[in-house]
């Protein structure tokens, strides 16, 4: 690892204008992805700031919403009671329990990383990424692999998940690695249907308008299963082709809807 | 006799292992401590026109940078492969110079070109980065099928196409007689996967040079210090042998890539007497992946013919085996003494013939990996043979009953001779334990729920205790490959036990001694056993292929045969008694059909006192034996793999796992069921989900965990492990080694399940679920087309 100098945040504004005033700073969450990244010398931030104080944390209700702050971690969300299923079962398979206790929501989701699980789950349920600056609705905020609608400076405050009708997530695990192979999220809510899928995509998290389209005329397995999935656009590596992927893809979405 | 040969002890080491307190070669903190960072390749192939230090060397910490040309100038000799193969028209094999620190070529991503010497670490990496390299980029080999054709990079000068030697064993006349008389002939082709060892502790190299005395101080990761010191000192020249001492303390794991004498412990030798400083080196796990040598990496036709009544008439084999860009310690008699010799497994074989060529290319070297050779050889007879059975309609178990040998001592054509063996036995044990005969009522239940179930069979033979000297001396080895023990009584009785072997994690330091406690009929607790430091062991050969049990503790069994001659005489003479009636029970020497007794303790401080010894006898009781072994030994059984696959996704759940296996005497059954359950969960990693990866242009894909998969507790079934001993006649204890016969029996097992339930053999290893999905949807497209 590169010498850094190492900040505490006490505050979400604290971490920005600490974050503006380093020569190339870091914001540290959980430290899942950032300091593997470090060790390996592959990052050399000149600073980083910590957003343990920050007073960022944390889950509540707000009226049909959860709203999980940033430095939530996944344990947290997997365990808590104010959490809708689906989405508790989500955190609770994200890595192993040492990942699950150290890395958050807000780490996750600003990282983008294309084989996440959470960027399913904020597009299918249509939340809403709050920072130091703005809200950001999630259908502007995955751009593609690794990267986001968020600024230089800005620090993810918390998500809001609107309560869906149903939802439930299928994940396929990387053997190697457990991220999402493919992840496939589906939910309803008020009559609209989002099918969302994780670790397939060249440009990372996306929409499937098939899936969509077929699950909002009648939500069964077997409408899932006629929708023909296309390999176009589909990651292809050592792990799997393509066309895998775009098996996968239907497999998971059948598996959620049952689950759903 | 609680502790004696069979009991299942609990592992004496396992406290330290477990709570952290073990000692490992990256926990020596000396004085004066520098350390070691390598400049490496970033490119599979390159000249090397430049190296410019000036850079590095101002940087914070750095005490030196160093490369090839002072390296090689300072008369350090090249990395050599110590077994020599002759290719078949009778010329030697064609080995490339490796020298530690590369000169004018780089050949595999990884291979060091420089080296930093720094404060600390951190310094060292930081200027190590700073050492700016030049390379002219050149062409890369990687894949073995196509390493020699034209056109090809050539990786060594003095293996045009890439080609080490062209070797045979067998009769080829005999072979292509008996494939020409078959009435059927099953033709396969087949690749080994590359697989990377991953111990669980890095490699690691502390070494420290002491000038006024000349001499050098090695803390290694080594499986076997004795020959790491014989190979430094004999053929690189580092230092004498007596001017050498080479310490293995724990050693957290090898599964053979710790045998080999790497370029970083050259290195931090030659580094500690250049700078005067104690040089550590730690491979991050980067490095690991990039330089530990790999294992398998085998690409073979074969085929095998039958006659009317489904009896073997010939065997004949064609592998290309890769051993990357350099030839490690052993690499060279993997694939040939170690593979080729194996080829009859549990079969009459009226004729065998094994072509083997091995190439070089820009990859990690390869050498032994757990069970080296014979993973290869089992994997390629066991799938034949299910094989065969499905095309010629017979119940696979039945084709390798009406196969078995069933008499012994039995010759095989490929130098092998089976001392003993019960193959119908190991078969009826685990087709009854795994339930054969429900099999297919499960298959059908299995179906209902849209699930392909199947079974698969590996009956399975392997060597250990490798081996007589003059055997191997003959076959080319360089070393003789006997092993050497001391046991030493204490004045106050009790015993240290010195040993050649090299304890990684098998839990010598319990079944060794319970081997001692046997003798002499003492609690396990008052027996140490020491090993793995070059000052307190005479010699030694080290831990490899199953070697420990039976040569290693043949070795400990002929001393404890001397002391147990020693104790009787003194014992004899003290109670005025016939040494023959001498006799060790519950801590006591007692004489036979008397009353008379002495402590056990009073013998040792009798040897030690020597008040009153028999006339003529030297003070003391310690005494030492060379053991070299007369044969190897042959372990063997039967795994039966039953798999349950979603055709939907491909991935595949071993339902259930059952091996019945021949180990001879068990002395810890608990240990040997460790090593049979971790020999299976690498087995189990090689047939579904390991494989190392290379880039068209050389570059490593697999090198880390995110890509690389290991098999974890998820992916393994709770195995049913069954015993069917037939004790060894080869060795005194009748031991037969049981390291690897888990990693060797398992894969073909795994895999003929998996391609009984989805109905087609096209399917290589690792059956991944992307692999399994994949051979499904051929296999579909092909039926719909027919
Ligand atoms: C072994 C392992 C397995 C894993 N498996 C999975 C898996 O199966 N599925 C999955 O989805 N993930 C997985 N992860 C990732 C992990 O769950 C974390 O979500 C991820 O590492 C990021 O969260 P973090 O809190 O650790 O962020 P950090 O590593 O601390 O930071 C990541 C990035 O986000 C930035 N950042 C952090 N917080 C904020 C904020 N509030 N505002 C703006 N930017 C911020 C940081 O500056 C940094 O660039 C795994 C990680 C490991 C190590």
């Amino acid at each position: 690892m590169y010498e850094t100098t190492f900040h505490k945040a006490s505050s979400a504004d604290d971490a920005a204008s600490k974050l503006g005033a380093a020569e190339e700073g870091k914001l540290l969450a959980g430290g899942q992805t950032l300091i593997p990244t470090m060790k390996a010398r592959f990052a050399s931030p000149s600073d980083l700031i910590s957003l343990k104080d920050a007073s960022i944390s944390g889950i509540c209700r707000d009226g049909d919403s959860v709203v999980i702050g940033a430095m939530t971690t996944h344990a947290e969300v997997a365990s808590s009671v104010d959490v809708p299923a689906y989405l508790a079962a989500l955190a609770g398979g994200i890595g192993d329990p040492a990942v699950r206790h150290r890395g958050t929501i807000g780490g996750s989701i600003a990282n983008n990383d294309p084989a996440a699980d959470y960027p399913s789950a904020c597009l299918a349920l249509g939340a809403t990424i709050r920072t130091n600056q703005r809200e950001i609705a999630a259908a502007d905020y995955f751009e593609g692999m690794f990267e986001t609608a968020l600024e230089e400076d800005e620090v993810i405050i918390s998500v809001v998940f609107p309560d869906a009708d149903k939802a439930a997530y299928a994940k396929f695990p990387n053997p190697a690695s457990r991220y999402a192979m493919v992840g496939v999220f589906v939910a309803q809510s008020g009559g609209e249907t989002r099918v969302a899928v994780t670790g397939a995509g060249e440009d990372g998290v996306f929409r499937h308008e098939g899936l969509e389209a077929a699950l909002a005329d009648s939500f069964t397995e077997n409408s899932a299963a006629s929708v023909a999935v296309s390999a176009d656009g589909l990651l292809s590596d050592i792990h799997g082709s393509s066309e895998y992927r775009a098996a996968l893809i239907t497999a998971m979405a059948k598996r959620a809807v049952a689950a759903a | 006799m609680t502790d004696g040969i069979g009991a299942r002890v609990k592992r004496k080491e396992d406290k330290r292992y477990t709570t952290g307190s073990g000692k490992y070669t990256d926990d020596v903190r000396n004085e004066n401590q520098a350390y070691a960072a390598f400049v490496r390749s970033p490119h599979a192939h390159a000249n090397v026109t430049g190296i410019d230090a000036s850079a590095a060397e101002g940087m914070p910490g750095v005490v030196a940078v160093l490369n090839g040309a002072e390296l090689t100038g300072d008369g350090i000799g090249n990395i050599i492969c110590g077994w020599a193969i002759t290719s078949k028209d009778d010329t030697p094999m064609n080995m490339g110079a490796w020298s530690a620190l590369a000169t004018e070529k780089v050949r595999y991503v990884g291979d060091a070109v420089a080296v930093v010497i720094a404060d600390s670490m951190e310094e060292a990496r930081n200027a190590a980065e700073a050492v700016e390299v030049s390379y002219d980029e050149l062409p890369a080999v990687v894949d073995t099928a196509t390493a020699m054709d034209a056109g090809a990079a050539q990786v060594h000068e003095n293996a045009p196409n890439n080609l080490i030697f062209d070797w045979e064993l067998g009769d080829e006349a005999a072979t292509d007689a008996g494939i020409a008389a078959a009435s059927h002939v099953t033709k396969i082709d087949l690749t080994n996967n590359r697989l990377s060892p991953n111990p669980m502790e890095p490699r690691s190299a502390v070494a420290t040079f002491d000038p006024a005395e000349e001499h050098y101080t090695l803390y290694t990761t080594s499986q076997n210090p004795h020959v790491a010191r014989l190979v430094l000192s004999a053929f690189y020249q580092v230092a004498p042998e007596h001017k050498l001492r080479v310490i293995a303390p724990d050693v957290g794991g090898g599964f053979g890539s710790k045998i080999y004498i790497y370029p970083e412990e050259i290195v931090c030798l030659w580094a500690s007497m250049k700078t005067k400083r104690s040089v550590k080196w730690t491979s991050t796990r980067s490095e690991a992946f990039l330089t530990d040598a790999h294992g398998r990496d085998h690409v073979t036709h074969a085929e095998m013919g039958f006659d009317a009544d489904g009896k073997i008439t010939a065997f004949k084999i064609d592998t290309i085996a890769n051993l990357g860009a350099y030839m490690s310690l052993f690499s060279s008699a993997v694939p040939t003494y170690l593979y080729a010799t194996l080829l009859a497994g549990q079969y009459h074989m009226p004729a065998i013939h094994c072509n083997v060529k091995t190439v070089y290319t820009n990859t990690t070297p390869v050498d032994a990996y757990r069970g080296a050779g014979r993973p290869e050889a089992c994997y390629l007879i066991e799938r034949v043979m299910e094989k065969a059975a499905r095309e010629m309609g017979m119940d696979p178990a039945e084709l390798r009953r009406k196969n078995f040998i069933l008499e012994f001592p039995y010759q095989t054509p490929v130098i092998m001779n089976y001392d003993c063996g019960d193959f119908p036995g190991h078969l009826d044990k685990a087709q009854a334990a795994a339930d054969v005969a429900g099999f297919a009522a499960r298959k059908a239940e299995a179906a209902s729920r849209g699930k392909l179930r199947g079974l698969g069979y590996s009956t399975y033979i392997e060597a250990c205790g490798i081996a007589p000297s003059q055997a191997v001396g003959s076959l080319g080895a360089g070393v003789g490959l006997w092993e050497s023990a001391e046991v030493r009584v204490n004045p106050v009785g009790t015993i240290e036990v010195l040993t050649g072997s090299h304890s990684h994690g098998q839990g010598h330091e319990t079944s060794f001694a319970q081997v001692v406690a046997d003798r002499f009929d003492l609690p396990v607790e008052n027996i140490q056993i020491v090993h793995g430091d070059t000052d307190k062991v005479q010699f030694g050969m080290g831990t490899y292929g199953s070697r420990s049990g039976p040569v290693g503790l043949s070795a400990i069994f002929k001393a404890c045969d001397k002391v147990e001659l020693k104790v009787k005489q003194i014992a004899a003479h003290l109670l005025d008694a016939s040494a023959d009636d001498v006799f060790c029970e519950g801590g006591e020497v007692k004489v036979k059909g008397t009353n008379k007794s002495l402590g056990w303790h009073e013998i040792g401080l009798a040897a030690y006192t020597a008040h009153n010894l028999p006339e003529d006898m030297e003070p003391g009781l310690k005494e030492g034996a060379f053991y070299d072994p007369v044969n190897f030994s042959f372990p063997a059984g039967c795994h039966i793999c039953e798999v349950e696959i979603d055709p939907e996704t491909g991935v595949v759940e071993i339902v259930k796992f059952t091996a019945a296996d021949d180990f001879g005497t068990l002395i810890n059954p608990l240990i040997v069921e460790g090593q049979v359950h971790g020999g299976i969960g690498q087995g189990v990693g090689q047939a579904m989900l390991e494989q190392v990866i290379y880039g068209d242009d050389g570059q490593l894909l697999t090198g880390s965990y995110m890509d690389y998969t290991m098999p974890r507790a998820d992916n393994l079934p709770s195995f049913d492990v069954e015993h069917n001993s037939v004790p060894s006649p080869s060795n005194p204890l009748g031991v037969k080694g049981c390291g690897e016969a888990g990693a060797i029996g398992s894969p073909p097992a795994i895999m003929n399940a998996i391609t009984d339930a989805i109905g087609t053999e096209n399917l290589e290893m690792p059956a991944t679920p992307s692999n399994v999905w994949q051979a499904i949807q051929a296999n579909q497209i092909k039926h719909a087309a027919e």
